[in-house]
């Protein structure tokens, strides 16, 4: 088990490595001048320019770049933007919001998402479980930018419940119509993996034989099903903390989210390599981790899995 | 054919020998299953009765209802079926309980075995966790006191380390471990009725008959009603006291053990008995007598039993032997392996694993060898590697006298052999194709290897349907509208197709009923003699590979312990493996059986195993 962390660690050099490159070589390649994005519409002299471009590094070739991002980063040096701010900074301002949002989104998804599933299953071919499908399916085919201002104007505007953006502050109440938005699709997909891992395991021998033990159907439902209908709705789960983390670029967009999603936006279309690059690289480490994480629940929720 | 049920005249439901009747007495139990709005009888007005510290078994083939009218008095059925009747269970009516009232019954007067013991257990709980679960939910016990207890249901249940097994999952225990646990869980709360249904079908032949000894133990230790389940004539004959034979949902004949085996009415019992493979019972002098031949061998004296009797029937086995010679063959062998060895090669961090070492075995041509084993003994592996699946790991294969063990996967030379051997699988309704008819299944071999091509390849196929006995018909048919023996059928005519000089049959028959396994076995031994192809049929089955083969192999832990023509096995077996083997198979007849249970018993003592 010791071992097997370890080497789970270990793992994450080679995928960080690889995931910085990447991205750094697809900023490096993006059309047009960086130094367009930060004189702006006027321009800027020669020398103003040249100095820019030896203070980011932008006239050494690809690997020299690279190298020397890395080694800042390695010394704890993330850098500034091109407005001079210190990048680590913009993260620390940014993270927490999003991972609030995120982490709210993925409440919601497993708890909603797992309920409606289970009574869906145990309903099998009834009218509830007919009308889940039906409204988990719309869910998933309509875009979440369609359905995201669908309901920032239901919910924010008509009905007035709560605010139709996010403030600065990004306060809990102020978070749970985005967190929805963002949550909604996956919850779809939980409901549906629950659904159907419910009813797999509704007519498993383990589960008649819990029965023929006596026990009541609230147990034999809430120790015998649920235990095994969660494996694959975990795994599902950890693969899409990740997502959440990275993907509310839309959501984050409609509410006006000042979180991760709107920043590496902006970024990208600045094309500042170090900032997109640093935001990535701590995606990715989260992502990892969350999967990291779903593997040791994975052993947890179904001890036929060994770590090897 | 008489549609009544034939009762013997000493098997009125009376209700002797236990004091206010019996535990459990059925009347006119009929179990429905709603299919498209329509009632599909499983079991039609079943009457039975069980008494305290007696067994009844319920036998009958797949799909006669015997398991569906037992899980109704349980209530364990799906909720599309329907169940009428009365179901008394020590005087009181169960099937109009409430659900609270027929839970407390459930697990605590009426507990069930469950064939398979490794899905019937939830495999994320430990085994501790599931007795406990059952002991506290009907009694008023501390968490301790219910450990106590369950630990002390695995002892009872002779499970060789009760504190490591609470602690294990289902799936860190054997096959015959988990059935133990199984059992422990059941008998747990000390019922009056313990419903077994094919408790021993999941089972290797040895741990099957440890399993029956622990049941006829518990039951007298405990004095609980037993009704069994199970298509298995020797199961029975160890373990019933009565019987009913159940055929299309009906019960068509009920007596005691001993009249359903010596005297059976019906014509369906009749069949059934005379379907079941009897171990030791083809050839002209009425077969070898096993029991007799394992007292030869090991000069175990049975207790109760003619001595001069046994003597006789010993000296009938040896005179037997004599006149066996094995022939001289001077043919080249179509498959010979010298000191094989066969690994499963290592995975990640899983090491190899050597399944199968110093192998040496030869097949003549015409000739039919039986490899037997329980499972993980490795016959499989052989048959396998047989046709180059598997790669040998040192010694030498030889098929048709080329040298198969050190072609690369995939190698010319590979496929080009792959025409001289044919297989037959295991499950037949897994090995072919479901996406295509069973012509083209056929079919496929011989096109592949350019044999034959459009209207020639139809007649091929038409005549292999015609050598299998199916009608040409079904070559448009898909998989599923077959019925298991029927897709067996299509599985050898496809192991035909290429005219093999070799077959490899993987335990074509364990899938099958009795009564299909045996038109399948005669199937197959006609076609053998008739096409002259040899084969090696591998088997857990004693009774198949001594109906079939010349020549036994008796594999254990990868090693082939014994080998040698059919009747040197049986009359004289040599290792004491065999002999365990031998003695674990039970006989479909009660009193031979309680001879051969004593024999079994002495023969462990012994060996000390």
């Amino acid at each position: 088990m010791a071992w097997y962390l370890v080497r789970r660690f270990l793992q994450l050099i080679p995928v960080f490595l690889g995931a910085t490159l990447l991205i750094y070589f697809l900023v490096f390649s993006l059309p047009g001048d960086a130094t367009a994005a930060i004189c702006g519409e006027k321009g800027c002299t020669p020398a103003v320019e040249a100095s820019i471009r030896a203070q980011y590094n932008l006239d050494e070739p690809f690997w020299v770049q690279y190298f020397l991002y890395l080694k800042g980063l390695l010394t704890f040096d993330l850098g500034t933007n091109f407005a001079g701010r210190p990048i680590a900074e913009i993260i620390a301002n940014v993270f927490p919001t999003t991972a609030k949002l995120a982490v709210m989104a993925l409440v919601f998804e497993a708890v909603a998402g797992v309920v409606v599933g289970l009574f869906a299953g145990l309903k099998k071919g009834k009218l509830f479980d007919s009308t889940v499908l039906v409204v988990s399916l719309v869910v998933i085919a309509v875009p979440i930018f369609v359905l995201g201002f669908l309901m920032q104007f239901l919910i924010g505007v008509k009905l007035e419940w709560t605010n139709p953006t996010v403030s600065g502050d990004a306060t809990f109440t102020e978070l749970i119509l985005p967190a929805l938005v963002l949550g909604l699709v996956s919850f779809a997909y939980v409901l549906r993996l629950t659904r159907t891992a419910v009813i797999e395991n509704a007519s498993a021998d383990y589960v008649r034989t819990a029965t023929a033990k006596g026990l009541s159907r609230r147990r034999v439902i809430g120790v015998h099903v649920m235990r095994n209908s969660m494996i694959p709705v975990a795994t599902f789960l950890g693969a899409d903390l990740g997502a959440l983390m990275g993907g509310a670029i839309v959501t984050e967009g409609i509410f006006n989210v000042n979180g991760v999603g709107n920043t590496l936006y902006r970024a990208v279309l600045n094309g500042e390599a170090p900032v997109v690059v640093s935001i990535v690289t701590v995606l990715i480490l989260i992502f990892c981790l969350a999967n990291l994480l779903v593997d040791l629940l994975y052993a947890w929720l179904d001890p036929r899995i060994r770590y090897a | 054919m008489t549609d009544g049920v034939i009762e013997n005249s000493d098997n009125l439901p009376t209700r002797r020998g236990s004091k206010g009747g019996p535990v459990l007495q059925v009347e006119n139990l009929c179990v429905d299953f709603g299919v498209e709005k329509e009632w599909v009888p499983a079991a039609i007005d079943l009457n039975y009765y069980v008494n305290a510290g007696e067994v009844l078994a319920i036998v009958g083939e797949s799909g006669s209802g015997k398991s569906a009218s037992s899980m109704a008095l349980l209530g364990l059925l799906p909720s599309n079926s329907r169940v009428t009747g009365n179901v008394m269970l020590n005087g009181k009516s169960v099937l109009e309980l409430s659900p609270a009232k027929l839970r407390q019954i459930r697990g605590n007067d009426v507990a069930v075995i469950f064939q398979e013991p490794m899905t019937a257990l939830n495999p994320v709980y430990t085994v501790g966790f599931q007795i406990i679960e059952t002991l506290r939910l009907h009694n008023e016990i501390s968490p301790d006191e219910a450990k106590q207890r369950a630990l002390k249901m695995l002892e009872m249940v002779e499970l060789p380390d009760p504190e490591k097994a609470f602690k294990s999952y289902p799936h860190q225990l054997s096959g015959g471990q988990r059935q133990r646990a199984m059992i422990a869980q059941s008998l747990s709360c000390d019922p009056k009725l313990l419903l077994a249904d094919e408790p021993t079908t999941a089972l290797d032949v040895t741990v099957q008959a440890e399993i029956l000894d622990l049941i006829r133990s518990l039951k007298n230790k405990l004095n609980s009603a037993i009704v069994l389940i199970t298509h298995d004539m020797g199961v029975v004959a160890d373990l019933a006291d009565r019987i009913a034979v159940m055929r299309q949902g009906r019960i068509v004949e009920s007596g005691t053990a001993e009249d359903i085996f010596k005297n059976p009415q019906h014509e369906y019992t009749q069949a059934l008995l005379a379907a079941v493979p009897h171990l030791g019972g083809r050839g002209e002098d009425g077969g070898v007598d096993i029991t007799a031949a394992l007292a030869a061998a090991t000069h175990a004296e049975i207790e109760g039993v003619d001595k001069t009797e046994l003597e006789r029937r010993e000296q009938a086995v040896l005179a037997g032997l004599k006149s066996d010679r094995d022939q001289q063959h001077t043919e080249q062998p179509v498959l010979e392996l010298s000191d094989v060895a066969i690994e499963y090669p290592k995975q990640g961090r899983v090491p190899a694993f050597r399944a199968v070492e110093g192998a040496n075995l030869v097949v003549y041509p015409g000739q039919v060898v039986g490899l037997v084993g329980e499972s993980g003994s490795g016959k499989t592996t052989i048959g396998r590697a047989a046709v180059g699946l598997l790669p040998v790991a040192s010694g030498s294969l030889k098929v048709v006298g080329k040298d198969i063990a050190n072609l690369k996967r995939n190698s010319k030379e590979l496929h080009e052999l792959r025409r001289d051997v044919g297989m037959v699988f295991q499950d037949p309704s897994s090995s072919l194709n479901p996406r295509l008819p069973i012509g083209e299944s056929i079919g496929e071999p011989m096109f592949l290897a350019k044999e034959a091509k459009g209207a020639e390849l139809q007649k091929r196929i038409e005549q292999l349907l015609d050598q299998v006995q199916l009608p040409r018909a079904y070559r448009n048919r898909y998989p599923h509208e077959l019925s298991g023996g029927q897709k067996q059928r299509v599985g050898i005519a496809r192991a035909l197709s290429l005219k093999p000089k070799l077959m490899v049959a993987d335990e074509p028959t364990s899938a099958l009923d009795v009564s299909v396994q045996a038109t399948v076995l005669e199937l197959f031994q006609e076609l053998q003699r008739e096409l002259g192809f040899a084969a090696l049929f591998v088997t857990h089955d004693l009774a198949v590979v001594d109906a079939v083969s010349d020549h036994i192999c008796v594999m254990r832990r990868g090693r082939i312990v014994e080998q040698g023509s059919r009747d040197n096995i049986l009359r004289n077996p040599q290792d004491p493996y065999t002999q365990r083997l031998l003695a674990a198979v039970p006989l479909p007849d009660p009193e031979k059986q309680k001879e051969r249970r004593e024999l079994r018993a002495k023969l462990l003592a012994t060996v000390g195993e």
